[in-house]
């Protein structure tokens, strides 16, 4: 599989998220128009309708997560897309998803709450997305990609972990990301195995016994063996942890953030470093499961740290975690509504840098 | 068999040969076997998705041998046209109860049809939330008591119950809606055969396919099955009256024939 194409497109992230999924093999698309996402939806209505997949103008929120659940059960590659509000109203059709066992792929361009907010960035959504967001006990993956190219990569990455773990897995964007254009290779992943889901998808009982996708377990012990599989198999996606590492070898201080203003910390990380200040970057790129060796290491060697978040402070429980026992980590919060440029970034670093 | 003996009555081969869970006089069973006859007579067994919804009938799936998908409450019509757009080539059921689709779903049945999926959908109408415990539902007759309107449904306070078959047979997409009952012999055979319809607008291409069951709760009634079915001769019917709204497969008809 290469990761490369010879032609390079200047892109929104929001379509890049659209080409990966179809370049990924999505068959079927349901959603409900809400912005910041609609470019998502808007360009499926065509270009997937082109490439013979289906595109349903979902009535809601909760009927497209709902749809998406059938698509799933028949084994086929499907997703939705929305923002915030929408997402909230997927999260019952989410945790049936998990509770049966079905693979979707749901995209969440995080706008500002709580409420209706504003249409701006955020990463308000990030305990809703990491800690399951629905009733029950599941967990979803959550891929954040920080650029538009990434945004192509993870929503390809998202289909192939969505099917090999049969579990609902969030791409987690936001209205930077979504709406901002850059050059991005359109590379084409290796066609889907027709066989893919072929021991366990709904196709009509031939030549063998029914089948059934659900999550009611009724009788004695049977909901405790389900959640006890469920619980083996979240540990058996521990093993997807991907992250960014920048400049930390001889940080004193870890700068932790994710997505969009991973970005922006990034920037300014770089103009402190011109400074000669030994400060670094940590970028989770799948949220859950959260990094957590990576981090324990670097704080193993002495770091300090800072987590700096569009919200309220949510990811920062994550990392005060995964470096318990040997380190803490500062907060510094921009507050969803606001939208933040690297230089107001500067001065918590050097805060916390100086331990104060 | 000896030539002259004739076998005139079966288990269909898709319903499973145990028990159900089912009270004594509720007419899930009757409405299960109905469909598992169709899905033989029609042979559609091998090519069944079916769309279990929740309430009483959620364990659907363990009398249908059919692959089947439980649905939440009341989406059972949206996983259904999640289903059919990804596999249009096979056939896609949908058997709901009165609070599943008339309440919660209202929006998931009303799209559904609208869009005209090539869906079948079968609606228990027992005018209560049976699984829960008998709390009123949307079909809740006037004056009908339940656990959670003990003095009876009024028309001030909880609004007229809903005629499901004739709001469906409004939509654009919808080529066949059917309002029948299972409490005679002869109500079943003509629910068979609206059954038959249903099915048969999808497996034509038609458009979707709707029919509403009249059916009895005896538990949640507190009444013996006997008085149970003479309550849907006497109260049901009047209120939601037997007949076809919408077919497609018949030659059109002037507004003032349709059938009532
Ligand atoms: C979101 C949600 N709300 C409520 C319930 C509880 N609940 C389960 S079944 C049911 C009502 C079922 O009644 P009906 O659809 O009339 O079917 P019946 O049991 O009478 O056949 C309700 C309210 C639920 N499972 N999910």
């Amino acid at each position: 599989m290469t990761r490369k194409s010879p032609e390079k497109i200047f892109i929104k992230g929001n379509e890049a998220i659209a080409r990966g999924a179809i370049a990924a093999g999505c068959k079927c698309f349901f959603g409900y128009p809400i912005t910041p996402q609609n470019d998502i939806p808007e360009y499926m209505s065509q270009a997937l309708v082109e490439a013979g997949g289906e595109f349903v103008q979902a009535e809601s929120e909760v009927a497209s997560a709902n749809m998406l659940l059938g698509a799933g059960a028949c084994g086929i590659r499907a997703m939705t897309s929305s923002s915030s509000p929408g997402i909230s109203l997927m999260q019952e059709a989410i945790s049936y998803m998990a509770g049966s066992e079905i693979p979707a792929v749901i995209v969440n361009m995080n706008r500002g709450g709580p409420g209706l907010g504003d249409i701006g960035p955020s990463q308000g959504d990030y305990f809703q997305s990491t800690r399951g967001g629905g009733h029950g006990d599941y967990r979803t993956l959550v891929l954040a990609p920080a650029s538009c190219q990434e945004a192509y990569d993870l929503i390809i990455k998202a289909f192939d972990l969505a099917f090999k773990y049969r579990n609902p897995v969030l791409i987690l964007g936001d209205a930077i990301l979504g709406n901002m254009k850059e050059a991005v290779s359109p590379w084409k992943p290796a066609p889907v195995d027709p066989a893919e889901a072929a021991d366990w998808r709904l196709e009509g009982a031939k030549g063998r016994g029914p089948r059934l996708h659900k999550s009611l377990y009724l009788h004695e012990g049977e909901l405790a063996g389900q959640n006890k599989r469920l619980q083996e198999k979240y540990l058996a996606m521990q093993a997807e942890t991907d992250f960014e590492l920048y400049r930390t070898e001889d940080a004193d201080l870890v700068v932790c953030a994710y997505g969009s203003i991973a970005r922006i910390a990034k920037s300014a990380v770089r103009k402190l470093r011109k400074e000669g200040l030994k400060v670094g970057l940590f970028r989770p790129v799948n949220l859950y499961p959260f990094p957590s060796g990576p981090l324990a290491e670097l704080a193993g060697q002495g770091k300090r740290f800072l987590t700096i978040e569009h919200n309220l402070g949510q990811m920062v429980e994550d990392v005060r975690l995964s470096v318990r026992g040997l380190a803490d980590s500062e907060q510094f919060s921009v507050y969803p509504g606001n939208l933040p440029l690297p230089d107001d970034f500067e001065e918590p670093i050097k805060k916390a840098l100086a331990g104060k | 068999m000896q030539a002259q003996e004739r076998l005139v009555f079966d288990r269909p081969k898709v319903l499973a040969d145990i028990p159900t869970h089912y009270c004594p006089g509720c007419q899930h069973g009757v409405a299960h076997r109905l469909a598992a006859e169709l899905i033989d007579e029609m042979k559609l067994a091998e090519k069944t998705i079916c769309v279990t919804s929740i309430g009483c009938s959620v364990f659907l799936y363990n009398y249908l041998l059919v692959d089947s998908v439980e649905a939440p409450h009341g989406r059972a019509p949206a996983t259904a046209t999640g289903v059919k757009r990804s596999r249009p080539d096979k056939f896609v059921l949908t058997y709901q109860g009165d609070g599943d689709l008339a309440s919660i779903g209202m929006a998931e049945i009303i799209h559904c049809a609208n869009r005209g999926e090539r869906v079948s959908v079968i609606f228990v109408n027992n005018t209560v939330y049976g699984m829960t415990g008998g709390q009123m539902a949307p079909t809740t007759l006037i004056g009908q008591k339940t656990t959670t309107c003990p003095a009876g449904r009024s028309r001030e306070h909880e609004g007229m119950p809903i005629r499901m078959a004739e709001l469906i047979a409004q939509l654009g997409g919808t080529a066949y809606s059917a309002r029948a009952a299972l409490n005679t012999v002869k109500n079943i055979r003509s629910a068979k055969k609206a059954m038959k319809k249903a099915f048969e607008v999808q497996t034509k291409g038609l458009g979707f396919g709707f029919v509403e069951l009249l059916a009895t709760c005896p538990t949640n009634w507190r009444l013996d099955p006997v008085k149970a079915n003479e309550r849907v001769a006497g109260e049901m019917i009047p209120y939601f009256p037997l007949g076809v709204f919408r077919d497609q497969t018949a030659p059109a008809k002037g507004p003032a024939e349709v059938e009532k």
